[in-house]
């Protein structure tokens, strides 16, 4: 008995590492559905994509629509618009960014309604740049929903989509 | 060791009671008993079976079956009939769903889409009930885990139609069936030979639309089969080589002292 | 517990510790003298643990998903076995997670049974753990109700109409506990929320039963007072720590195979068919760890009585300590009683089994009188017993298995040691 007692209790033996190891493992594994269950889940994400009707917009008009929860601004611009919006210097803009890059069909600009700032909703024909303003905090926005004024950041995010005829846009 | 003799022992005694619960009280007939590929451990779905058995839902059950907590996209999804996307994309097309309101105020229809629900085939129960001479034709979403006896009993009932014994006196709509709790069940015999054309040439026969339908059916009532079979797999080797690395720990831990564990 | 005190080496935790001495605690619960006999039966506690511990993890993440609402509740449970990453992995943890914990509490307690677990000086704690058996039935009741199918609605209509049995006041009780006339979305709505508070208040029990339990330390199976710490004890880090790590992963084996393999063989296949409270199944039968009760309930032919018989049955359990009048904890040493405790584990599982079948002919005769000896075991074997029965020889420690101890001097000695200690 006196002999066995003498050995360290705490003497970590190979065998005991790679138990622990093998242990710790395994409640790694246990960790990753309880994690992974908080994600979008497979009803959720085929939901992921939205398809518009736009043939009913003049230009001028803008709308909104609900995609993945947020507003989208489905916004057909007028000449003047678009004009404005490319003639701009894009040394004076606070996130730099062409407007034939945010709108590829020029005509259109599709983008997330949300300011960067801090998640509101801008208002649309607003704002000293004649397009878009946010009342939370005062971001204003230009034609091409590049911030121009304000705290916000960066432009108002361009979601990816496509056309899927001259009618219908698909959003995500 | 005598003490983990003894446990297994309990478990077993306790278990073994378990499942004789489970058989105590049998029906009249013995099931049929059929090999279903996703029944063992690690059992799968036949695709092609699968994809049969949706064609006889389609043309066959689901004018009065609905199968409600499915949607079309779970056609196209790893485990199941694995139909392409662009399949059940078609397949959902054919279906006219509800939809709105549009900025009218007003509902309109539209062709389904993948992350639509399954068209149901009545509105509600009381309509079903209605349509089918006071019989209410139950949703088949789980139907396989909502019988005792499974997809074997499903399958039994889809061949138990026979002539009923002699003696026995059969309301009109009321139909002879060995497997059916009572044998009596007011649907018609619904499978005929021939009654349904497989595109891949399969013969459909009775027994092969019945098997077909019924493995679809056990998939709608367990989509991740698949996966649980292969995580279980995988848990319990894991689970048993951690035992093993635990069962040694343990009598190195215990030899400092000089005591049987 | 232990005679030095406690002082952690680090300045920090020697600080920490001073103000809130949660070190001294962690180390009382891994040098706690644990008896070094301890058999595999002894390691339920741990399993027990671990089981609650899943039960509220996996809960509380089916209550992200789940939504409580008589019209949806069947559906989200669909939603959540189909759509919900992983969610038919959790669920169907949650679901036999219930029944795996059933049959780790009934070896528990019948383990306590055996060894006399529950004589003086561990009254409360034994009380304790019946009070959390309650609570795990009524929670694991409720649970069974949430995804609302067949089985759900017509046994929650059953068990609560227990309560209408009450002389006088007995359908005001009903409607109270139900909020209308019948069990419906109200019902449900409560249950779900109860369901959610219950295994905090379990867990809350559980921290005493725990504590009660290392004020007089662990029983044995010898059942003899022995000092502690000393030759007979470990300590409890690492020695039974890596014990009940094993038994636990055997468990886990069995209750992986469930899972993975057979995770609606316990489940009743009507709760797959959802509520409809015009059709009544034509077999109600309560999930198998509450058969027994069942079976005690519908022995009786009278409504009231058949209740109380059913309650009672649970609480003769609750004065067990006083009901066993022998001096001697280990059945190990009492030769008669040992016959009688098989005799009862017998049954019980013969209530259970006839509580699965129809309450008709033979199997309600078999019920009756298994009823009747449930209840003669509890009050007219074990009071009787105690005074009459000749125990053989008890040793007088774990290490030294001298015999010729009698059950008066080990009472003598047990004594002795607390006067030591106090």
């Amino acid at each position: 008995m006196s002999d066995s007692e003498e050995k360290k209790p705490n003497r970590r033996d190979f065998i005991v590492t790679a138990t622990t190891a093998a242990g710790a493992v395994g409640v790694g594994a246990v960790v990753w559905p309880l994690v992974d269950q908080m994600n979008p889940d497979a009803s959720v994400k085929a939901l992921a994509s939205t398809e518009v009707d736009i043939s009913a917009v003049e230009p001028g008009q803008s709308i909104t629509v609900l995609w993945r929860g947020k507003p989208v601004f489905i916004k057909r611009r007028t000449k003047e618009e678009i004009d404005s919006a490319r003639a701009v210097d894009l040394s004076e803009l606070k996130h730099p960014e062409k407007d034939e890059d945010r709108a590829k069909n020029p005509e259109w600009l599709v983008m997330l309604g949300v300011c960067t700032h801090l998640g509101c909703v801008p208002l649309t024909d607003k704002g000293d740049y004649g397009a878009w303003f946010c009342p939370c905090h005062g971001s204003h926005y230009d034609t091409s929903g590049r911030i121009r004024k304000g705290p916000a950041p960066t432009n108002m995010e361009v979601p990816k989509y496509e056309f899927v005829n001259s009618n219908t846009i698909k959003i995500g | 060791m005598r003490n983990s003799l003894k446990l297994a022992f309990f478990f077993i005694l306790v278990s073994s009671l378990f499942f004789s619960k489970v058989h105590a009280a049998g029906e009249q007939h013995d099931l049929l008993e059929v090999d279903w590929s996703f029944k063992s451990f690690f059992g799968k779905f036949d695709r092609a079976s699968l994809q049969r058995g949706y064609q006889v839902y389609t043309e066959v059950c689901a004018s009065c079956h609905s199968l409600k907590h499915l949607s079309y996209r779970n056609l196209a999804e790893k485990g199941g009939p694995e139909f392409t996307e662009l399949e059940a994309k078609a397949i959902a097309s054919n279906f006219e769903v509800t939809d709105g309101p549009n900025s009218d105020g007003e509902m309109f229809e539209r062709p389904a889409k993948l992350s639509d629900k399954f068209v149901m085939p009545y509105a509600n129960v009381q309509e079903a009930i209605a349509a089918n001479g006071g019989a209410y034709p139950p949703d088949m979403s789980v139907l396989v885990k909502a019988r005792k006896g499974g997809a074997n009993y499903i399958y039994s009932v889809l061949m138990g139609y026979e002539e009923p014994p002699e003696g026995m006196e059969l309301d009109d709509g009321v139909y002879y069936n060995k497997y059916m709790y009572g044998n009596k069940i007011k649907m018609s015999s619904p499978l005929d030979e021939d009654i349904v054309e497989y595109s891949d040439g399969t013969k459909a026969t009775v027994d092969q639309m019945a098997k077909d339908v019924t493995t679809f059916l056990q998939w709608t009532a367990e989509p991740h089969l698949e996966t649980r079979h292969k995580l279980g797999f995988r848990v319990i080797i894991y689970l048993s080589v951690l035992t093993i690395l635990v069962y040694f720990s343990m009598k190195k831990i215990w030899s400092r002292i000089e005591t049987e564990v | 517990m232990s005679d030095h005190e406690y002082i952690p080496k680090s300045k920090v935790g020697k600080w920490f510790n001073d103000r809130l001495p949660l070190l001294t605690l962690a180390n009382h619960l891994t040098d706690y003298p644990t008896p070094k006999n301890l058999n595999y039966w002894w390691t339920f506690g741990g399993i027990l643990t671990f089981c609650l511990i899943t039960q509220i993890i996996t809960g509380i993440v089916l209550g992200m998903h789940y939504v409580a609402h008589a019209d949806l509740a069947f559906q989200s449970v669909e939603h959540i076995m189909r759509d919900v990453n992983y969610g038919w992995l959790i669920r169907y943890v949650h679901a036999n997670g219930a029944s795996m914990f059933f049959l780790a509490v009934y070896i528990h307690i019948f383990r306590s049974l055996y060894y006399g677990s529950y004589k003086s000086p561990r009254e409360v704690i034994w009380i304790i753990g019946m009070l959390i058996y309650f609570l795990m039935m009524a929670t694991a009741f409720m649970g069974y109700v949430l995804p609302w199918g067949q089985m759900s609605f017509w046994g929650a209509t059953v068990i609560t109409n227990l309560f209408s049995a009450i002389p006088l006041v007995g359908e005001s009780i009903t409607n109270w506990l139900w909020g209308g006339y019948s069990v419906d979305n109200p019902t449900l709505t409560r249950f779900f929320s109860l369901h959610y508070l219950f295994p905090f208040l379990i867990l809350g029990l559980v921290v005493l039963h725990i504590w009660a339990l290392h004020v007089p330390g662990n029983n044995n199976p010898i059942g003899i007072d022995i000092k502690k710490p000393s030759k007979d004890t470990v300590p409890f880090h690492p020695y039974i720590v890596i014990k009940d790590a094993f038994a636990l992963l055997i468990f886990l084996l069995i209750f992986a195979f469930f899972v993975f393999f057979s995770p609606n063989i316990l489940g009743h296949a009507d709760n797959y068919i959802e509520a409809n409270p015009l059709v009544t199944p034509a077999h109600i039968v309560p999930e198998w760890y509450l058969l027994p009760f069942y079976a005690i309930l519908r022995s009786v032919p009278d409504k009231l009585l058949g209740v109380i018989a059913m309650f009672a049955a649970i609480f003769v359990l609750v004065i067990l300590p006083w009901l066993d009048t022998s001096k001697v904890r280990s059945t190990v040493f009492r030769p008669i009683y040992k016959q009688f405790y098989w005799f009862l584990v017998a049954d019980v599982l013969i209530l259970g089994y006839v509580g699965a079948m129809p309450a008709e002919g033979i199997y309600l005769l078999i019920a009756r009188v298994a009823t009747a000896y449930y209840f003669a075991h509890f009050l007219l074997i074990l009071p009787f017993l105690g005074f009459k029965e000749k125990t053989t020889p008890l040793p007088l420690s774990i290490t030294e298995p001298v015999l010729g101890g009698s059950p008066d001097m080990a009472m003598a000695r047990d004594n002795s040691n607390y006067k030591e200690k106090l």
